[in-house]
């Protein structure tokens, strides 16, 4: 189990060297942020002394070694736009993402587990047709129109949400939540369900397909002739064996649900990280851009890691140490 | 059934009329770019500007013609050619109850200069400062190395914090809300990162009171979002409305619209320098023995082709006035016989005809895609419209921060660029624009058609040396018609700032495209 962890975090380790290093090429091959920044007026001394300052003039191999030290001592740089390190930047932005990726993700688990399993059970029924051609229009829709319908019509039309934005926020474990307040849910619930219809249609299908192979399982059919009622056959045998699957893509999609929040954020100028990022790549504002892929990779290993262990949880024919390679 | 929920609405209204707080002193307004420090002195952004024009003063600022008036300084002169002395208005008080004084105006301009790491400082505008002298409380002096004219117009760019309060503060300490003390309308209340900034009425505020005990400034730059907030009453005005929804919000019963010509202009640099150019080629693709854009025929075949008028009412719904100048009128350095160039095919086929291309020849045209109002259809316009004339015109375009990156480095031939005169007067175009390259002088940064004309240099230097207002604005006329004649840039138009407010709200708009609370009235 421990040498497993370790060997995931190693891992983890040369993915983020690479992925720095790769940004960090990037940025530095589109140009210098100080050109886009500074007064028009400026001589070529001020852009030379502005470019010195900020270390952008050395070349890009001891830029990047500069960095790499930093990053031992704890520092990935400082915001050029916000003149703010860009990891308290990230973690002031982050609550609102995790906030609106959790709400999408728990819309989308609670409707779509039991949608998909209604979904499978009665196949054939007028309700289980319905239920796979809406989950045919969430897969299919792009996010940003949907977003835009959603506000057009509960915002603009009927006025019965705000259009955009985080309400007022107040503090639970020291992070600022928007959801304990009424007004805060309100605008918390377009963007979620905004978020959430990707991944519901998702999980919608992948709960059916699981509920009709489970179905035809021979354990499901001696339970049923031991006399078992629907409700524990459904509940224990069913829903506990596709649970595996389900599991796993819920965890795979909250971490693109977290760095694919961007869309979903800008449509509802919902203050998350997503936001951040857009801005800081029309701003080449590198330390921010390369501190917010770290945090992605980060979550991402976490997440993955996180989903291993609930393997071992649902299955315990699942041993993570004795099946390592 | 339908009863009980006509009543529970009524309720509903009853109760929500009688929760929300007074309508008339509270404004929210949606800006379209987001703010990223609260610094008035860290990076010289626009929208960060936006939010310091709230809370504190300059010493000089501009009307919203942007033509130069006292703000902080009474009044201002030149004692002699290198000596400005500016008059500070008495019994001004900053936010905290103590008194403005030249002190303070002594602290910002050096604090400017030690603001670390600053990609855009401030410093541009008060580096001409080589020393200051405080005569008394009220009176100040600029002693500058040689003669220089645009001292207020740059100044006009500097925002005065108490020296009492932000001595020895960071720009950390301004994003935390602890030192934010100015002179200005309001006072600053709340800045939530990437969300919004509220203020609040100064009630001791020198000059016109604010109509709003309480203003927010919602960030909300997609387009969509803005217009949403406001049609759902979310907010109550906005900026920048998007070009295809002008129409629409102008018919609107609940909304109202205000305009104003910006003192951006949009234009495209012709690289008329180097002896061959790497975009254009002859019609099978083949390198042009010469560059077409150093004959002044071509480039005024090319500005005849451009239909402007056709841009101004298909491409951007009516929000642009086509020019031929560097600035707007009532701007200083603005010249009103520069009209802008009349759409005339057959006469710009004639002229490529006689300058050797009777059929023309093959070019890429660069533009960026996410700064200005609607550059890519402009250059996918202009470039249908250089097709027709002969010239088969392909576009490439890119966001700003990769395309200014390649532009700047001179790779392309012909390229769109927008330019605000934001010191509010024309040398700010010429000087960048026009001026032969010299980056020593911070001449001819953003030249990058390499335009280069001694006689226009000569004319400019000498506006730059002249003081008296009368004589600059006329050299500066002369510069601006000498570039113009030889096509140094090619005039597209000057943006329309736009704005919308619900009924009841009035805006006074502006030139230098900054939404204002203070400019905001019930009516």
């Amino acid at each position: 189990m421990l040498t497993f962890i370790l060997r995931r975090l190693g891992e983890s380790f040369l993915v983020l060297l690479v992925m720095s290093l790769l940004v960090f090429t990037g940025v530095y091959a589109i140009g210098n942020p100080v050109d886009l920044l500074i007064a028009p007026e400026a001589t070529a001394q001020d852009i030379a002394q502005v470019t010195r300052a900020l270390g952008l003039d050395k070349p890009l191999w001891e830029q990047y070694f500069y960095f790499l030290k930093q990053v031992l001592n704890g520092d990935l740089g400082r915001s050029f736009m916000f003149n703010t390190p860009a990891i308290e930047l990230l973690l002031s932005r982050m609550p609102a993402t995790l906030e609106l990726a959790l709400a999408a993700m728990f819309i989308a688990t609670v409707l779509g587990i039991p949608l998909g399993l209604l979904a499978g059970l009665k196949a054939d029924s007028w309700i289980g047709k319905t239920i796979m051609t809406i989950s045919i229009l969430g897969f299919s829709l792009p996010t940003f129109w949907v977003g835009l319908v959603l506000i057009m019509f509960f915002a603009v039309e009927i006025g019965w949400l705000p259009s955009s934005g985080r309400g007022p926020t107040s503090s639970l474990l020291g992070m600022p939540v928007s959801f304990l307040s009424w007004e805060g849910l309100r605008h918390l619930f377009l963007p979620a369900l905004n978020l959430a219809l990707f991944k519901l249609a998702l999980i919608i299908r992948l709960t059916r397909a699981g509920t009709q192979e489970a179905l035809l399982q021979d354990y499901v059919k001696y339970a049923r002739a031991k006399g078992l009622r629907a409700r524990r056959i459904i509940g224990v045998h069913v829903l506990k064996n596709i649970m595996i699957p389900i599991v796993t893509v819920i965890g795979l999609e909250f971490g693109s649900v977290i760095a694919f929040a961007i869309v979903t954020e800008s449509i509802f100028a919902w203050p998350g990280m997503g936001k951040l990022l857009i801005d800081s790549i029309n701003n080449l504002d590198r330390p921010v851009i390369v501190a917010y892929l770290c945090v992605i990779v980060v979550f991402f290993v976490v997440i993955n890691l996180l989903v291993d262990l609930a393997y071992a949880f649902l299955d315990p024919r699942v041993r993570l140490g004795a099946t390592a390679r | 059934m339908r009863l009980r929920r006509l009543t529970s609405l009524f309720l509903f209204s009853i109760l929500t009329a009688a929760f929300s707080p007074a309508q008339a002193a509270e404004l929210k307004v949606g800006v379209g770019a987001d703010i990223t420090s609260m610094d008035p002195h860290y990076v010289n952004l626009f929208p960060n500007n936006g939010v310091a024009e709230h809370i504190y003063n300059k010493l000089v600022t501009l009307d919203p013609d942007s033509r130069l008036i006292p703000d902080l300084a009474e009044s201002w002169k030149a004692v002699d050619p290198t000596t400005w002395e500016f008059k500070l208005r008495r019994s001004v008080k900053f936010h905290d109850g103590s008194d403005f004084t030249a002190a303070d105006v002594i602290f910002t301009y050096d604090r400017v200069g030690k603001i670390p790491n600053s990609p855009g400082p401030f410093t541009v505008y008060t580096k001409a400062i080589i020393s200051s002298e405080v005569v008394d409380d009220h009176t100040i002096r600029f002693k500058t190395a040689t003669p220089y004219p645009l001292l207020p117009n740059d100044l006009s760019t500097i925002y005065i914090v108490s020296k009492k309060v932000a001595g020895n503060a960071t720009t950390e300490d301004f994003n935390a809300g602890k030192v934010n003390i100015g002179t200005g309308p309001f006072k600053f209340v709340e800045f939530k990162r990437g969300d919004r900034v509220e203020l609040a009425r100064n009630d001791a505020y020198w000059g016109k009171k604010p109509a709003w005990e309480k203003v927010t400034l919602r960030i909300l730059p997609n387009d969509p979002t803005r217009l949403a907030a406001l049609l759902s009453g979310d907010v109550d005005a906005i900026e920048n409305i998007p070009t295809p929804d002008f129409a629409k919000i102008k018919a609107n019963q609940n909304l109202q619209t205000s305009t104003k010509t910006s003192h951006r202009i949009i234009f495209f640099h012709l690289d008329q320098q180097r002896d061959q150019t790497p975009f254009v080629t002859d019609k099978d693709g083949k390198p042009l023995e010469k560059n077409p854009f150093k004959d002044l025929k071509v480039r005024q075949a090319i500005s005849k082709a451009i239909d402007r008028e056709a841009i101004k009412t298909r491409v951007m719904e009516g929000l642009s006035l086509p020019t031929g100048n560097l600035v707007p009128a009532p701007m200083f350095g603005h010249v009103p016989s520069l009209t802008p160039e009349k759409y005339d095919l057959d006469g710009a086929k004639k002229l490529l005809a006689e300058a050797g291309y009777p059929n023309g020849f093959n070019l890429t045209l660069h533009a960026p895609n996410n700064r200005y109002v609607n550059d890519d259809q402009i250059a996918q316009t202009v470039a249908q419209m250089l097709t027709r004339a002969g010239i088969t015109t392909k576009i490439v375009t890119m966001p700003m921060g990769v395309y200014l990156g390649h532009a700047s480095k001179l790779e392309y031939s012909m390229t769109l660029l927008g330019w605000g005169a934001s010191t509010g007067e024309s040398s700010s175009a010429l000087r960048p624009l026009l001026a032969t390259f010299t980056p020593d002088k911070g001449l001819g940064g953003f030249n990058w058609g390499r335009y280069s004309n001694p006689a226009m240099d000569g004319v400019l230097a000498k506006a730059m040396a002249t003081i008296d207002d009368k004589e600059r604005e006329a050299l500066l006329q002369e510069a601006a018609i000498l570039s113009m004649k030889d096509i140094g840039l090619l005039p597209l138009h000057h943006q329309i700032n736009t704005w919308a407010t619900k009924k009841g709200v009035v805006y006074t708009p502006r030139t230098d495209e900054y939404t204002l609370a203070q400019e905001f009235q019930p009516k």
